[in-house]
Parts: structure tokens; sequence; C-alpha cells
């Protein structure tokens, strides 16, 4: 790993793949809500962007017109536009509209329902993969996996291809920020890819994703091909790490916070504002936007060209929002977190990420009812624009 | 001597952006359309015994979406 210069200073030279913030970034943003409330950083190429309170975020993500969407990633050197368009993350209004809507119903509630009998045998086959083992790891073994499978599963391609899935998104998303040159090539991967399974599915539709959008019709014409692969990158780029992350670090919670573990066991109908407060405590997605028109939020001028990293996990921790924001409880009840962020761009997915990790806890705590961090061994997380475990030792305490 | 107003929810379908948060609080009050935002079942009357499932679907929407009236 190349070394970076350390931070001297949080609200002019912020760094979000500085060792400090990949530990533990919530005292960083709870000191910069205070005195700025919006950091900024020469690091990233035409200035970074980074707010911390709630209503802040909120004002960006609504503002399309003085915030796109065209960069959804903040990175040291732009990547030229159009290198990796991923429509609708990547559109705006009014483009963003029609290729929103096209995807919505494949994403709805009841859609994402007929996937819960397969997450539950994805999540079943797993545990059961794990023997008698006393010591697992709740990353590798677990939560990177479902995601991946499930996904798999909607494109209509085997599971197996889940490594090389993992692989790309890496690239793209941590690797690739700061060496660009490796984007392109992956990008080009991912078309090839996905370019034969359109072929594919031209010739003999399926009820996957892939036939899902080759059948679509926007003003009764079909998706462009190029848009049809831009979605399928999507939805492969923002499906996997993303739940992976919400999985892991809701089990990490469990295994480091012996209460609320028994809590959960013994009171199942806690389930549905665990899940939440596990999306607000440890939000895993950070989006980005880049500045088009000169515009003050919080009192700090954004400058056309910057770049915004778009801070729903910061927004999830304001105390102007939350009572008692670092305060993990269980029973929230009122909770209007930011996990799947604010505005047009909600997470399409989001019914998908919330039916995969309360079935992943569901699975979890029926075998494993007891568990904890393995004393001595750390847990690690990833670094940049989604936050998760990676590494996640846990030791079996008691099984069903 | 006056009766109490009828409660009742509504739903601000240009500020609902499918987040689900109404329909999981509150399943006998909303539910999800084909795109999965959301619409209020029948006239949006909160039947007696629900009126704190109906808070709290307002209170947790995150776009401020879910709308009160008659309180």
């Amino acid at each position: 790993m190349q070394t970076r210069p350390p931070v001297t200073d949080w609200a002019t030279d912020f760094d979000h793949f500085d060792p400090q913030w990949t530990a533990n970034p919530y005292p960083i943003w709870a000191d910069l809500r205070q005195r700025c409330p919006v950091a900024t950083s020469q690091r990233f190429e035409d200035g970074g962007y980074l707010p911390t309170r709630y209503d802040d975020v909120r004002e960006i993500a609504y503002d399309a017109e003085h915030f796109s969407s065209r960069r959804v990633i903040v990175r040291e050197h732009k990547l030229p536009l159009g290198a990796s368009t991923a429509p609708p993350i990547t559109s705006d209004p009014p483009e963003h509209t029609a290729a929103r809507k096209v995807l919505l119903p494949a994403f709805a509630p009841k859609e994402i329902a007929r996937l819960e009998d397969k997450t539950r045998a994805v999540c079943r086959s797993l545990l059961d993969a794990m023997g008698d083992r006393a010591e697992v790891d709740g990353a590798v073994d677990y939560a990177q996996h479902i995601p991946v499978r499930v996904i798999a599963h909607m494109l209509g391609v085997p599971e197996e291809d889940g490594d090389l899935f993992r692989s790309w998104i890496q690239r793209v998303l941590v690797d690739g920020v700061r060496n660009p040159q490796i984007v392109p090539p992956t990008v080009a991967e991912m078309t090839a890819y996905f370019d034969q399974r359109i072929d594919e599915r031209s010739a003999q539709p399926g009820e996957d994703l892939v036939s899902f959008l080759l059948a679509a019709r926007v003003d009764g014409a079909p998706l462009s091909r190029e848009h049809v692969l831009g979605s399928l990158r999507l939805i492969l780029i923002a499906g996997i790490d993303t739940t992976w992350s919400g999985i892991g670090a809701s089990l990490w919670h469990l295994a480091t916070h012996p209460q609320d573990r028994a809590r959960l066991v013994a009171a199942p109908g806690l389930m549905q504002t665990a899940i939440e407060e596990f999306l607000r405590a440890y939000s895993p997605v950070t989006m980005a936007r880049e500045v088009v028109k000169e515009r003050d939020v919080g009192g700090c001028p954004f400058k056309p060209g910057g770049q915004i990293l778009l801070s729903f996990p910061a927004a999830n921790r304001d105390p102007a929002v939350f009572e008692a924001p670092d305060e993990f409880r269980i029973d929230r009840e009122v909770n209007p977190h930011a996990a799947f962020g604010l505005g047009r761009h909600r997470c399409i997915g989001s019914n998908l990420a919330r039916m995969e990790m309360t079935i992943a806890i569901q699975e979890w705590l029926a075998r494993f009812p007891d568990f904890t961090e393995t004393p001595g061994r750390t847990t690690t997380w990833s670094e940049g624009t989604v936050r998760g475990p990676r590494r996640m030792p846990i030791t079996i305490l008691r099984r069903a | 001597m006056t009766e109490a107003r009828q409660l009742r929810v509504a739903i601000a379908a240009d500020r609902c952006q499918g987040h689900n948060r109404c329909c999981l609080v509150a399943p006998e009050l909303f539910e999800a359309d084909d795109e999965g935002n959301a619409r209020v079942r029948g006239d949006g009357s909160v039947p007696a015994g629900l009126e704190a499932k109906a808070k709290r679907a307002v209170a947790n929407c995150p776009e401020h979406a879910v709308r009160l009236t008659g309180a």
C-alpha cells in the first residue's frame, strides 16, 4: 500500500483514505460538525468538500442544479466524463427520471420478497459450510458472499462469477481512486462480460435482470445497448460491497455488544428497529456530487468543479436530528436515517439490501445465538467510499 | 361535546422517494405501489389503536413525505 501524507487538519485537509478515518471516522465528523461544518481538501482534483450536518447533506442531495451526479466517486484525479456512466446513478434530471423509472419495478418490495427464499438458502449454505469450527470470519466466510450470490441469481449468471465481481469492485471503488489508470480496463472487462450476457439473453430471454432491461421500453423505445450496459454495471457495483458491508457491520456490532445480542435473540420482534439502527449507526455508503454551479451551503461556498464527499454516514450521526447519535439504540423509534440517500437518487436497491440484512442476521442468530469478536484479533475495515468489515474474526460461544 | 377529529394519513407523492419506511412501520396504513413508492391504504383514515404507528410513520420518513391530519 502506498503511503499518504498524514492529515494535519481535518477541516482543511480531509482524507477518507487516512488510517484514522478508516479505523474510526465518527469522532472526526463530530468534531467537524461543531467547528466547520463543511471540511475541504486539496487532495482531490479541483478541491474536495465534506459536509457533516444532516441538513447540509440534504440540501446538496436535493439540488441537482448546482450539484451534479455525473461523478459519484471522489477521486484524486477525475475520470473523463463518460468513462463509467451508469444510469441512473450518474444521471441528472431530466434524463435521470426515465432511466430510474424503468428500473424501479424490478426493485419494488413485492419483487424483492420473491428473493427471500433464495437469500435464506444462500445464508444457510454458508453457515453449513462453517461446519463445527469454533472460529470463523464473519466477513470472509459469510457477509461478503451473500449479496454476490443474490445478485448473480438476479442476473441469471453462475455464482462462481462472484470472485470476478468482487475483484472489479475492488479495482473501481478502492484501488482506482488512487490509481485511476486501472479503472478504464476494469470497466472494459465488465462491459465485455455483460456484452456476452446481453447477446445470450437477446437470443433466449429469461426471468433475469438482463432480460428485464432488454425488454424495458421508454416512450415505446428500447434502451440503447450502452444504457443497458451502464445499468448492469451499476447494479453489480452498487449492490455488492454495500450490502456486504451492511451485513458485516451489523454482525460486528452484535459480536461486540453482548447486551444487544442477547436482546435481539430474546426478542426477535426488535429486528425491524435493529436493522434501521444498524443502517443509521453504521451506514456503509458515502456518495459524491460535482459542483456545477457555485452555491453556498452551511455557510460554505462550493466552487464549480469541486468534488463533494456526500457523507450520509456523517448525516446519520448528527445530534440535530438523532437523539444521542453515537449511542446504538436497538429499539430507536424515531430514525429517519439517510443510509439509502435522500432525494431522487434514493438507493434503488434499498429494499433488497434491507431484506438481505434482515435474513442474514436472522439466520446467523438462529445458528449462532452467542458469539464474540475473537479476543486479541482485530477486525479490519474497508477504506474509502464504502465502509464495512473486511476481516472479522468471530468466536462462536454457543450453537443452536 | 366535541367528537375527536378523524385522523388521516397522506403521502405527498412529489416528496416520496420509495424508502418504504412507512410501509414497514405501519403496514396497516401504507403499501408500496409497483414502482416501490408509498400510497395510503383506503382513504387514509387511521383506525383507533393505530395512532401511534401513524405518528411513527411520519417521524421515520426521511423525505418528510408522510402527513398526518386531524391530530
